[in-house]
């Protein structure tokens, strides 16, 4: 058993409303920038629908992910030796229109313009060449509340073993919103794809991150991810990513992202994991089986066994108290309401999905709805959003967990409904689950309330366990000896560097009763 | 000091001494500048064949130029290669990938000038480093007829000034004189050559110092940490 933390989420579908304030807080923070005009770390699709970029989940056609071959996990795009002889033309990678060629306006002309009859407009302007464009035909979120014919939005895999064309009409229209951002997966297969080993994932917090000095451009990442949230900066020629916003995480505060959603529907924290089995889980041979492989990766953080090896693995005590009280550990493991996304990609994701229930509780209230003898909870098949659709999206395609899921949150809200509208306490829908009054209760605080203390318990990064004095760090920050962001990493260097073998102010005073050395300590 | 001395006695080292101080420089302080510069992102229509194949051609050409110039004579000699037949070999095998880089190098020449996406998005050196690349290699393709007739004489003198020149340079006992004896267009093609290693450093043609043969053995999945 290897111990490592994550840092994870939770998005809460159920409350999610498409206002898109995660996308635009992100862009603002993190892609406002020249040669990423296009990338969204954080978008928010409409479902059913193609996504961003177009058909990112159709992986015959992108090649993203692993697959098992031969009995073995192996990059679905194909090896080492595979990537190697694509490197001069990767067959894979999205073109820029596959996401959107990107556009602003011309709004300098609509104050320029010389006097004329009609009105001047504000054509569009391509980001890329400069030229006007006649019609912008795609954009982030083209199909943005389903916009757009059925026949586009149906090319959604997540169709697949469904009898589509019932949601063609009107009645059966069903819809529900996507947030997306990079997985931090545990098994990454942007890291894996990429030739010269830029992308890494951090021991500390898992979080995903490009090494843009070491980041060569060969763009294997771009098409290795699944989730298509590895971008290329055109103008660096770079693969840029989401960061997790970790200067903020470091620091305790939630992802701008999380921190901005109005609908509260996201969730930070951290959960526990047993490294020894990542192998194993995505080499899970039934891709149905994957969500129950990822999950039994998760070690119960309040086990003394587990607090014992978390401790020799390097795990403070204030991020074991941050895992017994994260978010994460109780939606997923504890009250299995949320999933990941689409484990059949093998990557083993650290963003998990809370299934949303569709306006289903007006209609139960109404008796509108077929339910269960206890007339509480609906059947599976009479929800509006089909629990095939949901399960292709979280689970490979298996039902239960979802229709399991989906009761549970019924459950809970039914119960609350009694206590607050009845007064009184009707336990039928809970017994009918399973479920304990206290558990009702706090899936009610946590979904309903969601307080900040409640979704945020994100432990600091502890810098000043890592540094051997970090007083010594007074002062230093702002001016360096030049270049310190980016020096080489060449072991030789042809220019003098600083002077690292004589005395620092941040070198830790000799204690006492020990011999004075200045030497071999490493900065 | 003549024409021929300066080109093939002192340019060479100056190209070289570029080539290596300047990319050194640059692998140790601009590491973010050290690039593919791929542009398949804007535009991938044709890239499979037309990078395929200049890259394809041009890496066969190095290969080619690297056993007959720089490997010893007697190498060859001893794995029983006659002069005359290691010329053919190298013609040959130079109008090959010299044609198969030919046809590719075009097609990208073609995109990079004009398809407009990639055109206003290529730096000066961009445009620079493909013509330069092309113009090299047409002047090296035409050097192959003149091979041929020597060839056809049974006489393998001019190649054999050519890498006993290259080895003149190597050994710095440079020998411009040697270089006084083979046709112009050889001349030529060797300064255009040349110029290449030169200009090196300050375009994208760095990321051949930096291909990624080491993903071929390593893990696929790299954990770093913080901690000391």
């Amino acid at each position: 058993m290897k111990i490592r933390a994550q840092f994870a989420m939770v998005f809460n579908l159920d409350k999610c409303i498409g206002c898109h304030t995660c996308s635009v807080t992100c862009k603002n923070v993190w892609t406002n920038r020249k040669g990423v005009e296009y990338a969204w770390f954080n978008n928010v699709e409409s479902k059913p629908g193609i996504g961003y970029p177009k058909e990112w989940e159709n992986q015959e056609k992108w090649k993203g992910g692993w697959t098992k071959l031969n009995g073995k996990l192996e990059l679905k795009a194909g090896g080492r030796l595979k990537k190697i002889v694509q490197i001069f033309s990767n067959p894979n990678l999205p073109e820029i229109d596959d996401y959107y060629e990107p556009f602003t306006y011309d709004y300098a002309h609509l104050q320029n313009a010389p006097l004329s009859e009609a009105a001047p407009t504000a054509r569009p302007v391509s980001q890329i060449t400069g030229e006007k464009m006649d019609k912008i035909t795609w954009g982030p979120n083209w199909e943005d509340d389903l916009a757009g014919e059925f026949a586009s939005r149906a090319r959604d895999k997540n169709f697949s073993n469904m009898e589509k064309e019932m949601y063609k009409q009107f009645e059966n229209t069903f819809h529900m919103y996507l947030p997306r951002i990079c997985n931090h997966c545990i098994n990454p297969a942007c890291v894996a794809s990429c030739p010269s080993g830029a992308l890494y994932k951090r021991e500390e917090d898992g979080i995903v991150l490009a090494d843009q000095d070491r980041c060569r451009g060969w763009r294997m990442c771009i098409s290795g991810c699944p989730y298509k949230k590895v971008f290329f900066n055109w103008e660096s020629s770079k693969a840029e990513k989401c960061v997790g916003c970790y200067p903020r995480v470091e620091n305790g505060m939630p992802t701008v992202c999380s921190e901005s959603c109005v609908g509260r529907i996201r969730y930070n924290g951290i959960i526990l994991y047993d490294a020894d089995k990542i192998l194993d889980a995505a080499s899970t041979d039934n891709e149905q089986d994957l969500y129950k492989a990822h999950l039994d990766m998760f070690v119960d953080p309040f086990d003394p066994a587990v607090i014992a090896q978390a401790k020799k693995d390097g795990i403070t005590d204030d991020w074991i108290l941050a895992a017994q009280k994260s978010p994460i550990y109780k939606m997923a493991v504890q009250w299995k309401i949320a999933f990941p996304l689409h484990p059949e990609y093998r990557t083993l994701p650290m963003i998990w999905y809370v299934p949303p229930l569709s306006p289903v509780q007006s209609q139960i209230d109404q008796k509108a709805l077929p339910t269960e003898a206890d007339g509480v909870i609906p059947k599976a098949s009479a929800m509006r959003l089909p629990v095939k659709y949901l399960a292709n999206l979280m689970t490979a395609g298996r039902e239960q967990p979802i229709i399991d899921a989906l009761n549970r949150m019924i459950a809970m809200r039914s119960y609350q409904r009694s206590v607050h509208v009845e007064g009184k306490a009707d336990m039928r829908a809970l017994d009918a689950v399973g479920m304990t009054e206290d558990m009702a209760k706090e899936m009610y605080r946590y979904l309903a309330i969601a307080n900040y203390e409640d979704r945020f318990v994100i432990p600091t990064s502890k810098e000043e366990m890592r540094l051997e004095d970090y007083h010594g760090f007074q002062g230093q920050a702002g001016f360096s000896f030049g270049s310190a962001a980016s020096v080489g990493m060449s072991p030789n260097s042809l220019f003098p560097e600083r002077r690292k073998d004589s005395m620092e102010p941040r070198k830790l005073a000799p204690h006492a009763d020990e011999t004075h050395d200045v030497t071999g300590e490493r900065y | 000091m003549s024409l021929c001395n300066l080109l093939f006695g002192v340019y060479p080292y100056i190209a070289l001494t570029v080539f290596v101080i300047g990319s050194w420089i640059r692998y140790d302080n601009e590491q973010y500048t050290w690039k593919t510069d791929s542009s398949q992102l804007l535009s991938k229509q044709g890239m499979m064949l037309a990078s395929n194949l200049f890259h394809i051609g041009i890496i066969m050409l190095f290969l080619g130029h690297f056993a007959g110039l720089v490997l010893p004579h007697g190498l060859w000699l001893a794995l029983g290669i006659s002069d005359l037949a290691h010329q053919w070999i190298a013609l040959t095998a130079g109008a090959i990938f010299g044609i198969t880089c030919l046809v590719g190098g075009a097609m990208l020449w073609y995109r990079r000038m004009y398809n407009p996406r990639v055109r206003i998005n290529s730096r000066r050196t961009d445009v620079f480093i493909i013509s330069w690349l092309m113009v090299t290699l047409i002047i090296g393709l035409l050097t192959v007829p003149f091979s041929i007739g020597h060839a056809n004489k049974g006489d393998p003198a001019v190649m054999l000034a050519l890498a006993e020149w290259v080895k003149s340079i190597l050994l710095l006992n440079p020998q411009p004189q040697l270089m006084e004896q083979v046709d112009p267009i050889f001349r030529l093609h060797i300064f255009f050559g040349l110029t290449v290693f030169l200009v090196f450093p300050f375009t994208r043609l760095v990321h051949i110092l930096t291909a990624p043969f080491n993903y071929l053995t390593r893990a696929y999945q790299i954990v770093r940490t913080k901690r000391a």
